[in-house]
């Protein structure tokens, strides 16, 4: 993909910068939420090919609860703030004192509360980035899906499958208690919007 | 149980098989896992196609199997390369979902349906009938097509496997 081929080490590290911003802040808001510290691994920043990106979660049929929300404004993409069913099961026992109704599935109570705090997680990265990069940006409704990783992820891929096979994404990871929680952000800027985030911070190379 | 080969067709990707090998592909979400069949010689093709037309293409080098009207045109190809005759050939296909319920957006959106329209509609062009399909729906599918007798098996989170 020539697009990024162009794009320099420094440029990289300008997006990981992005990615720490802002899931730095989602970090904060979940640990405000759990009300127990949150640790935050050094985002990646990867060219991938679309087959690998799903590796990254499991595997592509691994199943996994992900709330989407499409980030509308100057530097539009996708957002995914993905975790393992072991993790949503913790979080919603820990945050909102819900007892598990069964032991597979979710209600639609379950659901929508896991909604809301990825809404909260995306609102926090969103709004942060928009500060550091001057540009707005604000996240639509948010839709949850629990189901195959690679049939999820695909979803996101799709303005970048117009121009190659592979996706830019930046990546977070959050720990809780050393890897009793597990959660990751996938950042996938379109591909028009590197340029503007690049200009925006003042590194765009004439 | 004979151990069969398994022939993985990636995102994006297309593929044949014969001599009873297995074509799977996972993780079919708004994507279209396209299967072609020639039952007399047991030749079987799968796409996993991604985007509905080539014509909003802005790579400089076109992935053929991406796009439904490029994909089934090449995977014909394939086939009839392998001694498969196109008036013997039957399609099936799965997926097409449309993973997030999502109100006031763009066409993006109905991704999933607009992949098997035009794939119904290529075919349609190349007058190749449809026997059987399991698209549209929320959930994700993973499946695979036996070379040995056309029969392909899609496997959902909610609703285990069913054959078609």
């Amino acid at each position: 993909m020539s697009l990024f081929n162009r794009f320099e080490a420094f440029e990289l590290d300008v997006l990981k910068e992005v990615g720490n911003i802002g899931a730095g802040n989602a970090a904060t808001a979940l640990s405000r939420l759990l009300d127990k510290p949150v640790d935050m691994a050094v985002p990646k920043v990867s060219l991938l090919p679309f087959e690998e990106i799903a590796d990254r979660v499991g595997g592509s049929e691994q199943i996994v609860l992900a709330v989407f929300l499409r980030v509308e404004g100057e530097a539009p993409g996708n957002m995914f703030f993905i975790i393992e069913e072991a993790a949503a099961k913790r979080i919603l026992r820990q945050l909102l004192s819900i007892k598990e109704q069964e032991q597979e599935g979710y209600s639609e109570m379950e659901l929508s509360a896991l909604c809301e705090i990825g809404n909260i997680l995306a609102g926090s990265y969103l709004s942060s980035l928009a500060d550091f990069t001057q540009l707005p940006m604000s996240p639509s409704v948010p839709a949850i899906a629990v189901d195959m990783a690679g049939a999820i992820l695909s979803y996101g891929l799709m303005q970048f499958g117009e121009m190659g096979d592979s996706a830019l994404l930046i990546e977070t990871t959050f720990l809780e208690d050393h890897q009793s929680l597990e959660g990751h952000f996938f950042l996938i800027p379109d591909p028009d919007s590197f340029e503007k985030i690049f200009r925006a911070l003042g590194v765009l190379g004439e | 149980m004979i151990q069969q080969n398994l022939v993985k067709v990636g995102m994006a990707d297309l593929n044949i098989a014969t001599d009873g090998a297995i074509l799977k592909t996972t993780g079919l979400g708004s994507c279209v896992g396209l299967t072609l069949y020639d039952p007399v010689r047991k030749i079987a093709g799968m796409a996993h196609v991604m985007l509905p037309s080539s014509e909003i293409a802005r790579e400089s080098k076109i992935n053929a199997a991406k796009y439904a009207d490029t994909a089934i045109p090449e995977l014909l190809d394939r086939m009839l390369f392998a001694g498969a005759l196109i008036e013997r050939i039957k399609a099936k296909m799965a997926g097409g979902a449309q993973m997030f319920a999502m109100s006031g957006h763009s066409d993006s959106l109905r991704i999933g349906p607009r992949n098997v329209e035009s794939c119904s509609e290529m075919l349609h062009r190349y007058r190749i009938p449809v026997l059987a399909q399991d698209t549209g729906g929320s959930y994700g599918r993973t499946i695979e097509f036996d070379s040995t007798n056309g029969m392909l098996s899609i496997r959902s989170v909610q609703f285990g496997t069913k054959e078609i």
